[in-house]
């Protein structure tokens, strides 16, 4: 009788046990990019409630402890300093600008701690600043603009002109542009290039310029209120016309939605069109989304969706909380996302995700993307002998 | 370039003047007669963009439709502006100056959150003008109409404000009280009832200026901050009051912005206002068309206010605290200590010095790059790369006070913030060096003190000693000397003092302690970016001085304590944790104008 009552008593201990929830610390910049990580936030909060109604991780529910950075990276080492000492939690994921990002990932490094970057685009955080406990979900500046590549070269345009917001993302991007289109179509030539400060485009005069620098197309970077007001007034002086012009991330709806009737048609863009993907994956997380928040999903949902489904899988393969064995399941993870299987490369940290490739055009004055094809992140990475010479030994 | 594309330019550059004009004129207006340097200006101009967006969607696509919400829209920002002025402001027009702009500091941060709550978090591009939608060319270029009407806008509104100005009753006082506040009142002028009408009118001017963009750009949540930026520039590069001199200033950098874009330096636009003002401010101290202030009347001196000495017991135990508990305490006590040491060499320089500084994260972001630097690119140990960071900062304010010192007030202000923006954006662009946008990673301390209770230690030690060594200064012959300076220049002239240099002096000393609490925060952090020396931290700096009060040494502190804190708390547990900040300063500076230091002070008997 002493035995049962013994047991039963060490059963309800466990019991009580594994009915603590695991933390997941998740840190971002909602004031400073609200319209990204609004949608992310909710992304994240599906997530949530699907592994939660499939029985939690490991038998234990998972909560999510989400933080404000403030945007920068001095607060958001902070912040993440507070998830790890006073919330206790298990791994860090979230970050959106860069620098945000690097900084964390070396706070993470330096804590022998998970991170998984979800929305930084540097290319920086898996390759020279990489380390073991950092890991990226978006396809990278790099990728993406490596994905518009053959799109350029199929308008066989000599001459280019080229415009990005300066700060790291955009001279990152710029910098990828020329190098790829230089090795694949010998003789081009760039034959402007307007670096404007973030959020403070002098859009008449940029567009100007490059009328100026009379180009056959034109590769831009540009996002937010900055493309706006650069579609707005290249739309007005005519500079679009019969120009092709290139644009990383414009088919975000957090950015093409915004343009509505002043949506420039024709343009190649990477992005993503929810409304149109039909694959079973897509399908079933958008209806849920849709039923949920009676709202449709925006990249950031996908990013945040995406993220928090990664530490769960990769609690699962691991089967521990434990640093090392988390960070050595994230190598080589394989999931299903909304964007179809995705893997985090083991060589860096990298995840696969892909990202939609395709034009603009207006429907009912609104922005959508149309002929889009999916670009797989795996085929748009460097060789891995160029990865492993760019990635610090561990 | 051809004269076909000079003239585009020009243009280009014309129609965003005439943007920059209708912003700073209010600006303008509103400092001259109040003395108020009034932050939220860039939220009104925000405010009056998302509602033209608003009533333009209500209105309709017609041309009256569309008027009728650029003028709503000014409108309504002006109400909002009496509001403003009348709850917030006017309480605050026998406190220091400085005060004001706290005040206002935190409408910028209510009317962020007000925005984002209002209008949601997405980009609002308004429609194109109707009947003005399209471009016509000029010498063979195309030229938004729109552009055209913004042209001929600007001048118009100056000519307006020109002939209120100098043919009316409401104009003259205006020009009155800009001249001679207390001879206007003294004249029997009722002074409530002016400011209220010039805060109404300048409001409405940020309003007018945000709703006329709304064919040319987006809504959204970041444009507070950077128009008022550009809107100081315009201001004080013009001279402080000055009408024709914002207009000119206006002119100048639009222009310069249009033609660097033009001939393809469009990197330099980062920082070209910045370092126009420098150079005019350095020849021309107070503005293209400015005058000097008439020589400043007696102030109340703000001699350093004995604190009962129980109050530091309670402080040394909160300092001690975090030693014992660790954890987080320990984490949030690093940042709270090191800022506050930050804030102290800013009120030093404020207080005793009698130098305002908008830009003092220079000095803070000097210091943490030094360290930084030393640590990374030459594999200096911690002790060396912590001690350059004093040194560097205090050669960049030598560097900074040899062209600062003959201004003084608000021109002094500014131009230690164009100072800190011409330090950010070689920060931001000197990839080799600095790590440009991402900054620099990696910076750890040595094994002795990587653990963080030793760490806080260390920090609160190194703080420690640079407090005693302010308050020796301060309270010996070389601070009664500065502040000698700070009282009156004539008199400690002619006792024999070197003005220049005791200021020169005194912001040596400031820059150094910044420095060491840039240093420290590098290393407590690990890494470090432009953010270190821009904008925000000057401001977040201020904020702190201001909150903890400018009379006693232990304002910095508290100051950065709460202010600390209190963002670290609302942030975790309220969406809406910018408006609660907001409303807490509001609150402080209300009922606490002296701040939390002041409210320790002995009664007077």
């Amino acid at each position: 009788m002493k035995a049962i009552l013994g047991l039963l008593a060490a059963t309800l201990v466990a019991g009580a046990a594994d009915a603590q929830p695991i933390k997941l610390g998740e840190l971002n910049s909602y004031k400073v990019f609200p319209a990204f990580l609004e949608p992310y936030k909710m992304g994240m909060e599906l997530a949530r409630t699907e592994i939660n109604a499939s029985g939690g991780i490991l038998g234990r529910p998972l909560e999510i402890v989400i933080r404000d950075d403030g945007g920068t990276p001095g607060d958001a080492v902070r912040v993440a300093e507070e998830l790890l000492t006073r919330e206790g939690v298990a791994a860090l994921t979230g970050t959106f600008a860069s620098n945000v990002g690097l900084a964390v990932s070396d706070f993470a490094k330096q804590r022998k701690t998970l991170f998984i970057a979800a929305e930084p685009l540097t290319d920086k955080i898996v390759w020279d600043n990489g380390n073991r406990y950092t890991f990226r979900l978006r396809a990278s500046t790099y990728m993406q603009t490596a994905m518009l590549v053959p799109e350029a070269l199929k308008a066989a345009k000599p001459r280019w002109a080229i415009v990005y917001p300066n700060y790291e993302y955009g001279q990152s991007a710029t910098e990828a542009f020329k190098k790829l289109m230089a090795e694949k179509q010998p003789g081009v030539q760039f034959v402007a290039e307007q670096a404007p400060a973030l959020g403070r485009i002098d859009a008449g005069a940029v567009v100007q310029a490059i009328e100026d620098a009379k180009p056959d197309a034109i590769f831009s970077s540009l996002f937010g209120p900055d493309l706006a007001k650069f579609v707005r007034e290249g739309n007005l002086r005519g500079l679009f016309k019969n120009r092709p012009v290139i644009n990383l991330l414009g088919g975000e709806p957090e950015y093409l939605d915004p343009l509505k009737d002043e949506t420039p048609e024709g343009w190649i863009v990477t992005g993503y069109p929810w409304q149109s993907i039909q694959t079973p994956e897509h399908k079933r997380f958008h209806d849920a989304y849709q039923a949920k928040f009676k709202d449709y999903p925006r990249l950031g949902s996908v990013v945040g969706y995406t993220a928090i489904h990664s530490f769960a899988a990769a609690v699962k393969k691991a089967g521990s909380l434990d640093q090392e064995k988390m960070v050595d399941a994230m190598k080589g993870l394989q999931l299903s996302s909304p964007f179809g299987p995705i893997t985090y490369r083991a060589l860096d940290h990298q995840s696969t995700m892909g990202a939609y490739v395709g034009k603009l055009a207006l429907k009912d004055g609104k922005g959508v993307m149309v002929d889009w094809s999916f670009a797989d992140g795996a085929k748009f990475l460097p060789s891995d002998d160029a990865v492993m010479k760019l990635r610090p030994k561990e | 370039m051809t004269l076909a594309a000079f003239a585009s330019y020009m243009l280009t550059g014309l129609a965003g003047a005439s943007s920059l004009f209708l912003v700073a004129a209010g600006l303008s207006l509103i400092f001259g007669v109040t003395r108020v340097v009034n932050f939220a200006h860039g939220s009104f101009f925000m405010l009056g963009l998302y509602l033209a967006v608003t009533l333009a969607g209500v209105f309709g696509r017609t041309p009256l439709g569309f008027w009728g919400a650029v003028v709503c829209a000014s409108l309504a920002v002006g109400a909002i502006g009496v509001v403003v002025e009348r709850l917030i402001l006017r309480p605050l027009y026998a406190a220091p100056e400085l005060l004001q702009l706290l005040a206002t500091f935190a409408v910028v941060l209510i009317v962020k959150d007000a925005a984002l709550w209002i209008w949601g978090p997405e980009d609002l591009l308004g429609p194109r003008a109707p009947g003005l939608s399209s471009a016509v060319p000029v010498l063979g270029r195309s030229i938004p109409e729109y552009d055209l009407l913004l042209i001929a806008l600007g001048p118009l509104v100056m000519a307006g404000l020109w002939l209120l100005l100098t043919r009316t009753r409401f104009g003259r006082l205006i020009r009155a009280a800009t001249e001679d506040r207390e001879m206007t009142a003294a004249l029997g002028i009722d002074q409530a009832r002016l400011f209220t009408l010039v805060f109404a009118l300048g409001s409405a001017l940020a309003g007018l200026g945000g709703a006329l963009q709304l064919p040319r750009e987006p809504a959204n949540l970041s444009l507070d901050l950077s128009i008022v930026a550009d809107a100081f520039v315009v201001v004080v590069l013009g001279g402080l009051g000055s009408l024709p001199g914002a207009f000119l200033a206006s002119l100048l950098i639009a222009e310069l912005k249009a033609f660097c874009i033009g001939l393809g330096f469009s990197k330099a636009t980062l920082v070209i206002e910045f370092l126009v003002m420098a150079v005019v401010l350095v020849f021309r101290p107070h503005g293209l068309l400015g005058r000097p202030d008439p020589p400043a009347r007696a102030t109340e001196a703000e001699a350093g206010e004995p604190i009962p000495p129980l109050v530091w017991i309670p402080v040394a135990l909160a300092l001690a605290f975090p030693l014992l508990a660790g954890g987080y305490a320990v984490i949030l006590a690093i940042d709270i200590v090191i800022l506050a040491l930050f804030a102290a060499s800013l009120r030093w320089l404020i207080g005793p010095a009698g130098l305002v500084s908008f830009g003092h994260a220079a000095f803070f972001g000097l210091g943490a790059y030094a360290a930084a630097i030393a640590a990374l690119k030459l594999g200096w140990p911690m002790a060396a790369a912590l001690a350059a960071a004093p040194l560097v900062a205090a050669f960049g304010a030598f560097a900074f006070g040899l062209v600062a010192v003959r201004l003084s007030g608000v021109y002094l202000a500014m131009l230690s913030l164009a100072f800190a923006q011409i330090v950010w954006s070689l920060a931001f662009q000197w990839d080799a060096l600095t790590g440009g946008s991402n900054g620099l990673v990696g910076i750890w301390p040595a094994a002795a003190v990587a653990d963080k209770t030793r760490y806080y230690a260390l920090v609160l030690g190194l703080a420690i000693a640079a407090w005693l060594l302010l308050g020796r200064i301060e309270r010996g012959r070389l601070g009664y000397a500065i502040r000698a300076a700070r009282d009156s220049q004539l008199r400690a002239e002619a006792l024999g003092f070197d003005v220049p240099a005791l200021r020169r002096i005194a912001l040596v000393i400031s820059g150094a302690v910044a420095g060491l609490a840039g240093g420290l925060f590098v290393y407590s952090k690990g890494s470090l970016s432009p953010e270190t020396l821009a904008i925000p931290r000057s401001v977040d700096g201020l904020v702190m001085v201001l909150l903890g009060g400018l009379a006693s040494p232990l304002g910095p502190l508290l100051g950065a304590g709460l202010f600390t804190w209190l963002q670290d708390e609302a942030a975790r547990r309220i969406e809406f944790w910018r408006a609660l900040v907001g409303f807490v300063i509001l609150a402080l500076v209300l009922f606490a104008p002296r701040g939390l230091a002041g409210l320790l002070r002995r009664p007077r008997a």
